[in-house]
């Protein structure tokens, strides 16, 4: 196992590299000088060269790589291009939040997707089945921001039980909950419309299965069938597909952080592109990446939690 | 339905108060094709500590027999008419509760197929454990110390150390002990056994049915054994069921069963044994195929197939009926079959 994570790790690194690259080479593309944005349109020519020169823009492609991996290679994160901050401290900053959205609409989306599936699949053609299907199709059709929209119009504006714009920063747990309640509903129902469709066809599947008339001819009832054998059988796939949307949560994040006006890493990343801050995105993608890639090899190192039948090569 | 129930009465005389009995039992099938009776009136009793053999081809509904009897058949079936007694209790009426007491409780039941019959991701232990705790209230620590004993009887090598074992860990012939120490763990009155040795090795099948024998005289088990092999009927049961097409055609005492065989699928049956000492060119086979459950046949459900057939057979469906003291068939070819008067018309509105 510990070979295998290792495998997985250098693979991982590939992969690092090929984002890193992605993104570098994509910034370089888009139109729009990062001198001009900072700058303005009146500056002038020399103070255009001047930012050029003090930021390094001015050196040859291939130099401004290379001293971006050196950085990367050496844990430095860089300076931001606008503001001059070490990006490092820039996303700590904002990490716990984006951290606490992604668990708290993880949360949601099993807690409500996972028996949702499983009682629309052993209720299967009923009207629950029915409504649980009318649940994941909306869910699917529904991009997070605009659920997030539909959410603030909802809770705010009509029914007044959450400010619009709040601050985020200071105060206390309970109040940081509160204000992560119609963002993680907003990422999270989506979420479990997903995990509600796939939980239901695992668990039709898992049910034709000679164990479950085994675990019924024990005088086993409903429940203890439902939950106990065959949901520890479909974790597989459940867990699989909640780390794939990992990279679903933090790209919604970017928009949710944007609607609900949360500090995070999507609301940081969205202001450098703005901003033509291309250290800033070239960091923060790397960390987004590394997220993903990190929630993946645990997804799949925890395969033999569930099923001691899998073997890591 | 006169036909079955007087094969039934007849039977039910053998024993003051058999341990089940299933009475007219009907079963059907939804399917794309429509509704199909994949049971259609069958009627026995078993004895306490009996071995009952039910034969037949697939398709002849043995299994969904079976099955019915723990309300197991699946969401597809749907019990028409008819009663299965346990001890007088009428399963097929009793509450989602009380099937589940039964279930694992006083019925075990054991599966064809050992490789997919149990749960992948639990082990050994845990699975056995598990009918313990539920019907014998015994704490998780109890009953992994009475799954280890099971498995010790069931003639699993260092029990104690098997109940971490994962079933993939173990082979198919091991894989069916562990299925029997659990359908045994709670000492059963009936054990259903559905074709418990069909997936396994030759050599395995032997020590199966033997190690059933010998914890049927144990525990004093009554088993209900379902197969498509007449060997192991003859050699473990002591009563046989015949079933073609959803109907017992006959049923007797092993010995009179083999010796006299009294209807033509059985004469059938037992000719397509190859006999051991002669060494054949080519295996003798019934001719013909069971019928579609969706196209039964008029009359005897059997006669397409049936190398004693008469004109009379293709209208007249017969009940079974007892031909001899404790030996029943339902074969009007038979020279002593008598119609009761009226039964054959009974039968005869009974079209596919």
């Amino acid at each position: 196992m510990w070979s295998y994570a290792l495998k997985r790790l250098l693979s991982a690194v590939v992969i690092m590299w090929a984002v890193a690259t992605l993104v570098f080479l994509a910034m370089r593309i888009i139109p729009a000088d990062p001198a001009e944005v900072v700058l303005g349109d009146q500056a002038s020519q020399e103070a255009l060269a001047a930012f050029r020169a003090r930021t390094g823009l001015d050196r040859p492609l291939l130099a401004q790589y290379l001293d971006f991996f050196a950085g990367v290679v050496h844990g430095d994160l860089g300076r931001s291009l606008i503001t001059n901050a070490p990006i490092a401290e820039q996303i700590w900053a904002v990490f716990p939040y984006t951290l606490s959205l992604a668990f708290a609409s993880l949360a949601v989306g099993t807690l409500i997707g996972v028996p949702l599936g499983v009682w629309t699949a052993v209720r299967r053609g009923g009207w629950i089945d029915f409504l649980g299907r009318i649940f994941a199709l909306t869910g699917f059709s529904f991009p997070a921001f605009y659920l997030g929209i539909v959410l603030l119009l909802i809770f705010s504006v009509w029914l007044g039980w959450t400010p619009i714009i709040h601050s985020i920063r200071g105060g206390g747990w309970h109040e940081h909950l509160g204000k992560l309640v119609l963002p993680a509903l907003s990422l999270g129902l989506i979420q479990a419309a997903y995990i509600t469709r796939l939980t239901r066809s695992a668990m039709l599947e898992a049910l034709g299965q000679d164990w479950v008339r085994t675990a019924y001819a024990k005088g086993l009832p409903d429940r203890v069938v439902y939950y106990k054998h065959v949901l520890r059988n479909i974790m597989i796939p459940v867990v699989t597909a909640m780390g794939l949307y990992t990279g679903t949560i933090l790209g919604g994040a970017v928009l949710t952080e944007t609607v609900f006006n949360r500090p995070g890493l999507g609301k940081l990343l969205v202001g450098a592109i703005a901003q033509r801050d291309y250290t800033l995105i070239q960091s923060g993608l790397m960390v987004f990446a590394f997220i993903i890639l990190l929630v993946n090899l645990l997804v799949d190192l925890s395969y033999a939690l569930f099923d001691p039948r899998v073997k890591y090569e | 339905m006169a036909g079955p129930g007087n094969g039934a009465s007849a039977s039910a005389q053998d024993s003051a108060a058999p341990l089940l009995s299933v009475r007219d039992l009907r079963v059907a099938f939804d399917t794309r094709r429509g509704r199909v009776v994949a049971v259609d009136g069958i009627s026995f009793d078993l004895d306490e500590g009996e071995t009952l053999g039910i034969v037949g081809e697939s398709g002849c509904g043995k299994s969904v027999t079976a099955l019915s009897v723990l309300r197991l058949a699946g969401r597809a079936a749907h019990i028409l008419s008819g009663s299965i007694r346990l001890a007088g209790r009428d399963l097929l009426t009793v509450s989602d509760a009380e099937i589940q007491a039964v279930r694992g409780g006083e019925v075990g039941m054991v599966f064809q197929e050992p490789m997919t019959s149990l749960n992948p991701v639990f082990t050994v232990g845990e699975q056995i454990a598990e009918p313990l705790m539920r019907h014998r209230r015994l704490s998780r620590r109890a009953a992994l110390d009475r799954a280890a004993e099971l498995l010790d009887k069931v003639g699993i090598p260092t029990p104690r150390a098997r109940l971490a074992s994962y079933p993939h860990e173990l082979s198919g012939g091991m894989r069916q002990r562990v299925m029997i120490a659990m359908a045994l763990s709670c000492q059963p009155r009936l054990l259903i056994a559905d074709e418990p040795t069909t997936a396994l090795d030759v050599t395995v099948q032997a020590q199966i049915l033997e190690l059933l024998a010998g914890l049927q005289q144990e525990f004093g088990t009554a088993i209900m054994l379902i197969t498509h092999d007449l060997g192991v009927v003859a050699e473990f049961a002591r009563r046989a069921v015949v079933m073609y097409a959803g109907r017992i055609v006959e049923q007797a005492e092993v010995g009179a069963l083999f010796e006299r065989p009294l209807h033509p699928y059985t004469e059938g049956l037992l000719a397509s044994i190859p006999p051991m000492e002669e060494d054949l060119d080519s295996l003798r086979t019934i001719e013909g195929t069971v019928p579609s459950p969706h196209a039964m046949p008029p009359g005897c459900r059997f006669a397409p197939r049936c190398a004693a057939v008469r004109p009379a057979c293709r209208t007249i469906d017969p009940p079974l009926l007892a031909l001899a003291p404790g030996h029943q068939a339902a074969c009007i070819a038979h020279a002593d079959y008598r119609l009761p008067a009226g039964s054959g018309q009974a039968h005869a509105d009974t079209p596919a």
